[in-house]
């Protein structure tokens, strides 16, 4: 049985639309007019125990609304979710004891005190046992470097800091599943790199299962295998990271030097991205590498040359930027009006 | 059961721990709460004095003195500085939660770090209080017999519990509304009137003193000092007991039906 498992899963949220202008607020507050944004329609996927996923998707896409679910914050409008047989927005405290869900700089400590107090009454709220509780707390701030630090209050902690304090707090209990909602949002390179190597070491230790969000596809690249792309709320991708550039991306990118001095009519082989001569970098769709290649090389002397796929991050970018063309064909906005008197 | 009192232990531990990180503030604060008891009592010394008649409404000056004081003491119980405001933020800003996705229940885990900063509260506040119980000693009755004492002991609780329920429950109404701050400025007004800290409720015309009586705000202030005026005893005593009891126990129910429904709708709205 998979640790997660979606079905058709759909949320619609109503949002008071306003309008622009004075008399418009005014004409609000006697009836307002509030749009149906469908945030989540029909998301369906499994994911197994152990894995680490990666959930993209551009801002609105419906990312953070699906974990929303998962976590039982909100309930759907439609669809199934179970979680460790659980059903998220039931609630329980023993689903509630088994997941942990960290959203980029929401707070769980206590800010005026030091982060061992948060630490304790979590080992409380979660019913951890002593010794537990110290052999947990130990390799976790051993892990993230910051065992002088969880004496500090936390209102004097660095955000890099805070935020590694936030994943222990989180993590104390031991939790099967974690959802992670731009962990590294905000953070210094240096902080950003201690919690990826934090997160997949204790991944890979522990097997949990873990529900990854985040714009920086380092994050992603460093962390999982397998990559979820939501886009206006319905899933566009479910597979290998390695796939997306195989799925996506039209073209790739040929990197030559050429002995001597570059020609200049390079253009007719494809777009010239970066011209440093002797060096250029061209792209060149896919299927036109075999003889481009040939071409290249057949009238050119060249010393060295090899084509690359694109960074996944351009592509994922590109990914977000071109319309879904879903084979529905319905339109990505589909807000529904609905007037009401109030 | 056990475990849970263990935890409501250490979210009263911790917020202890909280306040007194700023105790400098929280001493000066506490302090200034004062000035106003005091200016208070010189100005109904004012009143009586200009008054032609010795007693205003059944109370001498002294009796008015002591009134206020014990209703003072009742507020120290009954009021919630913050908390309504406390909770509407939490659901603006989606603290809130942090108590959905833990194996925690936010009213009880807000109860508890409240008797936390009460505590720490009392702890500040007995020597002020004192003091001033033993400036206007002359003003003051004798001591009760230990039935009123057990009484105003219990009414006091159960203003705490009233005061902290009601908050609670406008704090709740920023799942529909996001800001309750003019709601909490109305409730603040009534509350004033209605809850005898302004006079005493028995000044009011009839039949609204008696519409106030079965109020919960009579419970915040008025009742407990009341009580220890020996105001109300024996059948009189134990019904009015009875009925604050009771509103304890609606007002908890409309805090959990609210909490539930408010979540819903957070869940709705999305946050």
């Amino acid at each position: 049985m998979p640790a997660i498992a979606v079905r058709d899963l759909s949320k619609t949220y109503r949002v008071y639309r306003k309008k622009e202008g004075l008399l418009a607020s005014l004409s609000g507050l006697l009836r307002r007019q509030h749009d149906e944004v469908r945030a989540v329609r029909g998301v369906s996927f499994d994911i197994e125990q152990g894995e680490m996923v990666a959930f993209l998707g551009p801002n609105g896409a419906g990312k953070t609304t699906t974990l929303k679910l998962l976590s039982g914050l909100i309930y759907p409008t439609g669809g199934t979710a179970t979680v460790l047989g659980f059903t998220p927005w039931k609630r329980e405290n023993a689903y509630r004891r088994r997941f942990s869900l960290i959203m980029g700089q929401k707070n769980q400590l206590w800010w005026d005190l030091p982060a061992q107090e948060s630490f304790r009454l979590h080992k409380e709220i979660y019913r951890i046992g002593d010794e537990d509780f110290r052999n947990r707390l130990d390799e976790l701030t051993g892990l993230l470097e910051v065992r002088k630090l969880v004496g500090r209050p936390v209102r004097e902690l660095s955000l890099g800091e805070r935020m590694r304090m936030e994943l222990i707090a989180a993590l104390l209990h031991s939790p099967e599943v974690l959802y992670l909602d731009e962990p590294t949002i905000g953070l210094d390179v240096v902080s950003q790199r201690k919690v990826q190597e934090f997160l997949r070491y204790y991944q890979r230790e522990r097997r949990i299962t873990v529900l990854l969000t985040s714009h920086y596809m380092k994050d992603v690249e460093a962390l999982c295998r397998r990559a979820v792309i939501i886009d206006g709320g319905r899933v566009r991708h479910d597979g290998p990271l390695a796939d997306i550039i195989d799925r996506f991306s039209t073209t790739k990118v040929i990197d030559i030097q050429f002995g001597g001095t570059a020609p200049s009519d390079l253009a007719r082989y494809g777009t010239v991205l970066e011209s440093t001569p002797p060096r250029v970098r061209i792209e060149v769709p896919r299927q036109q590498i075999p003889e481009v290649l040939a071409a290249l090389l057949a009238k050119h002397t060249v010393e060295d040359i090899s084509v690359e796929d694109r960074p996944l991050e351009e592509v994922i970018t590109e990914l977000f930027t071109t319309p879904d063309e879903e084979p529905d064909g319905e339109a990505r906005e589909t807000a529904v009006t609905v007037a009401e008197a109030r | 059961m056990l475990a849970a009192l263990r935890t409501n232990w250490f979210i009263l531990r911790t917020g202890i721990e909280e306040r007194l990180v700023y105790r400098g503030d929280f001493a000066f604060a506490t302090l200034v709460r004062f000035l106003p008891i005091v200016t208070q009592i010189f100005l109904w010394g004012a009143i009586y004095g200009s008054a032609s008649r010795k007693t205003l409404n059944g109370y001498t000056y002294a009796e008015m003195v002591s009134y206020y004081l014990l209703a003072m003491v009742a507020r120290a119980f009954s009021s919630m500085p913050g908390l309504a405001s406390g909770i509407a933020r939490d659901v603006r800003d989606g603290t809130v939660k942090k108590y959905l996705t833990q194996p925690v229940d936010m009213l009880g885990f807000l109860f508890w770090h409240r008797i936390a900063h009460k505590l720490v509260y009392y702890a500040v506040a007995i020597g002020p209080f004192a003091f001033v119980f033993w400036l206007l000693r002359d003003y003051l009755p004798g001591w009760p017999d230990a039935t009123t004492l057990a009484a105003f002991v219990i009414s006091l609780v159960f203003a705490f519990l009233i005061g902290f329920l009601m908050e609670s429950l406008i704090g709740l109404v920023a799942f529909w509304f996001l800001e309750v701050s003019s709601l909490l400025f109305i409730y603040m007004m009534i509350n004033f009137f209605l809850s005898g800290h302004m006079i005493p409720l028995d000044w009011l015309p009839e039949p609204l003193s008696l519409w106030c009586r079965y109020l919960p705000f009579s419970y915040l202030a008025y009742f407990p000092s009341a009580v220890l005026l020996g105001k109300f005893a024996g059948a009189d005593l134990a019904r009015e007991l009875a009925i604050e009891a009771l509103w304890v126990v609606v007002l908890l129910i409309a805090n959990q039906i609210a909490f539930a429904r408010g979540v819903r709708r957070y869940g709705a709205f999305g946050g």
